[in-house]
């Protein structure tokens, strides 16, 4: 049976994990590598790398990383973070990356969806969407939920996939941050509208967010950074409970 | 010396740092003497059917493909092009296994993406391995059963996941990225 995904996501800048990192078995918690073979050992089913770098050094250091990440990691990632042209695109993918990420560059430019698409094939496009609830619709936020747009979730999500997107990364804005579980309705109505794989993102807390939006929605991935980072639950904790309340995981 | 295969539909940097990480040498290479003496060559793949056979087809690989004589191991899209045919694009493939490549019919979600179990494995590619172990998967197209087939999966329809005939060896999933078990299915095949 097809296991749902528990996914940590690394959040990279200049080349280090930001946000602490409080793990007291890792040398150096500010080494994504360390941190990737530390989530890869205790059972990861794949890793997202978000790059928040903004210097022109950003490409040369992103795609280092990758390097290093592909030949240390033997679980799928993916790298996201400012890709805007097919030629980032290359340059992370070449590196080993498994998967690219955009968000952005992909509302600015859709055709990059299609381009990438193209190249690498739509299992290597992850469509990511930053959603916010505004006046009862659920809109889509570019530039890192900075600035609104007018796109609705729902639909951005069908057009994406439709353009060659095989997989949406979907955070809720309203809940990322919170602790407080995920987006339950909007990520339903996401994976309920498109064929491809939904991954949820922003609000998780305690292990019973992930059986929520596991058993509630269609989403087939979890993902999350702080509580992984921070230890206040550990992915093998997790999988356990899961697996206890008949979700199924690897 | 391990060679994998490039050619234009191969992400041969992972397959190559997880052997690598066995502890073997290996030589990414279209190189036909290099890929003939090679110990063992790895058929990788990750794209479409047709543009990769057009490519084969053109260089001549797909002729030195098919008359290696040492054990040869598709992933992915190499398991696909190994067997007769594919609907992708309607594609003649290189015919060693006498399955048909199809496309996942629209009943869940396509592509079959994630970890999933492999069912009914049998042989050396998965000797000492759990008898339900999971392994990561992304294809939208895939073989049907054949008398070669060696393993299973479950995912909208049983198909094959792995196939054997003589010195070729094929998995669907992708043992580079598929963790310890991954790694224990590269090593089998790396000691034959």
């Amino acid at each position: 049976m097809l296991k749902k995904r528990i996914i940590p996501c690394l959040d990279v800048k200049d080349g280090r994990t930001v946000k602490g990192v409080h793990f007291e078995s890792i040398k150096d918690a500010g080494d994504p590598i360390e941190l990737a073979k530390r989530y890869a050992e205790e059972g990861a089913d794949e890793l997202v790398f978000l790059d928040i770098t903004a210097t022109s050094e950003k490409r040369k250091t992103i795609t280092e990383l990758v390097t290093k990440v592909a030949a240390e990691i033997n679980i799928p990632f993916t790298v996201g973070g400012g890709i805007s042209s097919l030629e980032d695109a290359q340059s992370i993918m070449q590196a080993g990356a498994d998967k690219i990420s955009i968000n952005t560059s992909a509302i600015l430019n859709p055709k990059l969806i299609v381009e990438i698409a193209n190249e690498f094939g739509s299992q290597c496009v992850v469509l990511a969407i930053d959603t916010k609830l505004v006046d009862g619709e659920w809109m889509v936020f570019r530039n890192g939920g900075k600035t609104a747009t007018s796109l609705k979730a729902v639909a951005w999500a069908a057009e994406g996939v439709r353009l060659g997107a095989g997989e949406i990364l979907l955070t809720s804005m309203n809940h990322d941050g919170t602790k407080s579980g995920f987006a339950l309705d909007i990520t339903q109505a996401v994976s309920t509208s498109v064929n491809v794989p939904v991954i949820a993102s922003g609000g998780a807390g305690l292990k019973e967010h992930f059986l929520d939006v596991f058993s509630q929605t269609k989403a087939t991935g979890a993902l999350a950074a702080s509580v992984f980072h921070y230890q206040q639950i550990t992915i093998k904790d997790l999988k356990k409970y899961l697996k206890e309340n008949k979700i199924s995981i690897r | 010396m391990i060679a994998i295969l490039k050619y234009n539909a191969g992400n041969a940097t992972s397959v190559a740092n997880a052997i690598k990480k066995i502890g073997y040498e290996v030589l990414i290479t279209d190189h036909k003497e290099a890929l003939q003496k090679a110990d063992k060559v790895i058929f990788p793949g990750a794209g479409e059917a047709r543009s990769a056979m057009n490519y084969l087809n053109k260089t001549g690989l797909d002729q030195i493909i098919i008359s290696l004589t040492q054990p040869v191991l598709g992933i992915c899209l190499g398991m696909q092009l190994l067997c007769s045919h594919s609907e992708e694009r309607n594609t003649p493939c290189l015919g060693i296994f006498p399955a048909k490549v199809r496309l996942f019919p629209p009943k869940d979600i396509v592509p079959h993406t994630g970890w999933n179990t492999l069912s009914n494995t049998d042989g050396v590619l998965f000797k000492d391995l759990q008898k339900e172990s999971d392994c990561y998967f992304v294809h939208s197209y895939y073989a049907e059963l054949c008398e070669n087939t060696v393993a299973t999966c479950d995912y909208i329809l049983p198909y094959s996941v792995a196939l054997q005939k003589d010195n070729f060896y094929a998995v669907q999933f992708h043992p580079e990225k598929s963790g310890s078990v991954g790694m224990k299915i590269l090593q089998n095949f790396l000691a034959l």
